[in-house]
């Protein structure tokens, strides 16, 4: 597969809880080494097409594509060894564990020992691939900013922090594709500078195709390659951030009425 | 809480990052505590010997229930069967084949990992409360096979078991056996501690801390939640078979559902999650009934045991002092001795200053 096929692929998955349609028929395509960000309004299906990537919930029909193997029934924990990794909406850190051990799990597909060498550890060789790791890990907890936790409970930490140490077991997987659901919400001004600056240097130095939720208008059409824009669990429109935001119909899933709107309650 | 390093101690590698012990002090606490407890059986007498072969032995079992409660999050109210299935297969094994007691003591531990494992595969499925109920129909189940499988057990007569011996020396004493104890005890818990520092012991703690993300993370829930019950039994089945060949009588009745309940409670006044606080529970279990004795015997005669006649009664206080001490612990330390002792270190280290 050639470097021109896009990393993921889903072709017309629809998502159904009993009578309700959260996901209608959705079609898109990530080429390898872009950031691209869904929007839409409250439960437009955007979390739910995540999920469906991720593994958490399973697709009624239709198909996904991750890096030319079919993922659509394969189970979660099976797609981190592929190269897929996340991070969650509502923070979902092991709040007893340490950062560093947190940021460890994210390592789990790369470690080999299993429990009995874990348990001889000085004899089954895990002490020396424990330190392996821990050097490479170092460097994210470096490129995150976040050295001098490294020893803190992570139930213990405030929100922003908390986001940072969950992108950091995110980037820990080595993912070829990472999700990030909302990796701004509740941050602040400076928080939210320092994250969309993460964020590019995850894609352009660590060389990852990102796809992200975001509601900042702001930071989404200034660093997102291209933007899907969902509305009640139908692809709305998609393209370079410009065109979304000149779409007619984005305005009017966000806004309502299009003709009574001003036309600055859209930031560009 | 964050460890505390006292000042001036400064990591250089992440070798010396990733040690049990951490700093200077503890490591000489370490090597202090060693050297006492094998003094111990050169000064103590065997009663109060037994009763640390019983910590031990007790010790090694509640660890292997707080890896399954305490770092993975699942239930068992059925331990006490896995320990008394070890006791009988050592005790089994070294009389229908002769095998030598040294290597029984390992073989009842990987026996009793497999009925574990076997017992333990609706927690792949299950969780909470149906665990719980699963665990007890293991409990139930295996104290009906004690009762009635004669060839294993010796049926309501009970078995008698053999002691240990190193090439022609026995080990039938409480001194000696004690040596043995003591070495188990510093493998099972060097193991354990091993674990939680590597791979598989952090998946454990991803699975009870946040199972959803724990996936994601690539972590396997069936194959974790199946494993902490085999782990948990291997422990039980070590732990049953060095309680067999101590006592050197085993009896069907001993293994029932209230000493699973001790289990829990060693666990829960240890310290869910904490290794050295399986051993802290233990040695509170095994101390409480003869505080409780003292206590009864200090009172004999006096006005308060005419009124209540305690004497007679002993084993009943010694139940109401168990339930109380969970209680007490659930409601004013629910993190359990091993956070009790974090804090006496961390009073030392931060005096005159309280934080």
């Amino acid at each position: 597969m050639g470097e021109g096929e896009p990393i993921l692929r889903a072709n017309s998955v629809s998502l159904r809880f009993g009578g309700i349609r959260a996901l209608t028929e959705v079609s898109f395509a990530i080429e390898r080494g872009k950031i691209f960000s869904i929007i839409g309004p409250n439960g437009a299906g955007k979390t739910s097409m995540v999920n469906c990537v991720s593994g958490r919930y399973r697709p009624s029909e239709g198909q996904i594509l991750f890096d030319g193997n079919d993922i659509t029934r394969l189970r979660p924990n099976r797609r981190a060894a592929l190269g897929l990794g996340r991070t969650f909406q509502n923070l979902a850190l092991f709040g007893h564990m340490s950062v560093l051990d947190n940021i460890m799990v994210g390592r789990h597909h790369l470690l080999k020992s299993g429990f009995l060498s874990g348990m001889a550890y000085w004899l089954g060789g895990a002490q020396e691939e424990e330190l392996r790791h821990r050097r490479e890990v170092e460097e994210i907890i470096d490129f995150l900013q976040i050295q001098h936790i490294r020893k803190a409970q992570a139930g213990t930490l405030s929100y922003g922090l908390r986001k940072r140490v969950e992108l950091a077991r995110a980037v820990a997987l080595r993912p070829k594709l990472i999700l990030l659901d909302e990796p701004m919400a509740g941050m602040n001004l400076e928080e939210k500078e320092d994250m969309a600056r993460t964020i590019l240097d995850l894609n352009e130095e660590w060389g990852m195709t990102i796809l992200m939720i975001e509601h900042d208008m702001g930071v989404v059409m200034d660093i997102s390659h291209r933007v899907m824009v969902l509305d009640f669990g139908r692809k709305l429109t998609e393209g370079r951030p410009e065109e979304v935001m000149a779409h007619p119909d984005v305005r009017h899933a966000y806004l309502g009425e299009v003709d009574e709107a001003p036309s600055e309650a859209v930031p560009a | 809480m964050t460890v505390m390093t006292p000042a001036g101690d400064f990591r250089t590698s992440y070798r010396a990052d990733t040690t049990i012990f951490p700093t200077r002090g503890s490591r000489a606490a370490l090597w202090a505590g060693l050297a006492v407890l094998l003094c111990a059986p050169l000064v103590l007498d065997r009663y109060l010997l037994s009763l640390l072969i019983n910590v031990g032995t007790l010790g090694i079992a509640a660890l292997g229930l707080n890896i399954l409660v305490g770092f993975t999050g699942q239930i068992s109210i059925g331990h006490a069967a896995f320990f008394g299935f070890g006791a009988f297969s050592s005790a089994w094994l070294h009389e229908s084949f002769g095998l030598p007691v040294l290597l029984c003591i390992p073989v009842a531990g990987l026996m009793t990992a497999l009925v574990g494992l076997v017992f333990g595969a609706p927690a792949a499925r299950l969780k909470g409360l149906y665990l719980a109920i699963a665990t007890l129909a293991a409990q139930f189940i295996l104290e009906d096979f004690f009762a009635r499988a004669r060839w294993f057990t010796g049926g309501v007569a009970g078995r008698l078991t053999e002691s240990p011996a190193i090439g022609s020396f026995a080990l039938d004493r409480e001194e000696s056996y004690f040596y043995l104890v003591l070495a188990f005890v510093i493998i099972m818990f060097v193991a354990a501690a091993n674990l939680m520092r590597t791979r598989d012991g952090r998946a454990l703690v991803a699975v009870r801390d946040h199972y959803l993300s724990a996936e994601i993370m690539g972590i396997n829930l069936a194959y974790y939640r199946t494993l902490s019950f085999g782990i948990a039994s291997f422990y039980a089945g070590i732990g049953g078979a060095l309680y067999a060949h101590h006592l050197q009588f085993v009896s069907v009745e001993a293994f029932n559902i209230l000493f699973s309940i001790q289990f829990l409670g060693m666990v829960i006044i240890g310290g869910l999650g904490s290794i050295m606080g399986s051993l802290m529970g233990a040695a509170f279990m095994v101390a409480l009934p003869e505080v409780v004795q003292a206590a009864a015997d200090a009172l004999a005669g006096g006005a308060i045991d005419r009124a209540l006649k305690i004497g007679g009664n002993i084993s009943f206080l010694r139940e109401m002092a168990i339930g109380a001490a969970i209680i007490l612990f659930l409601i004013f330390e629910p993190d359990g001795l091993a956070r009790r002792w974090k804090l006496i270190k961390a009073y030392w280290k931060l005096y005159p200053y309280s934080h």
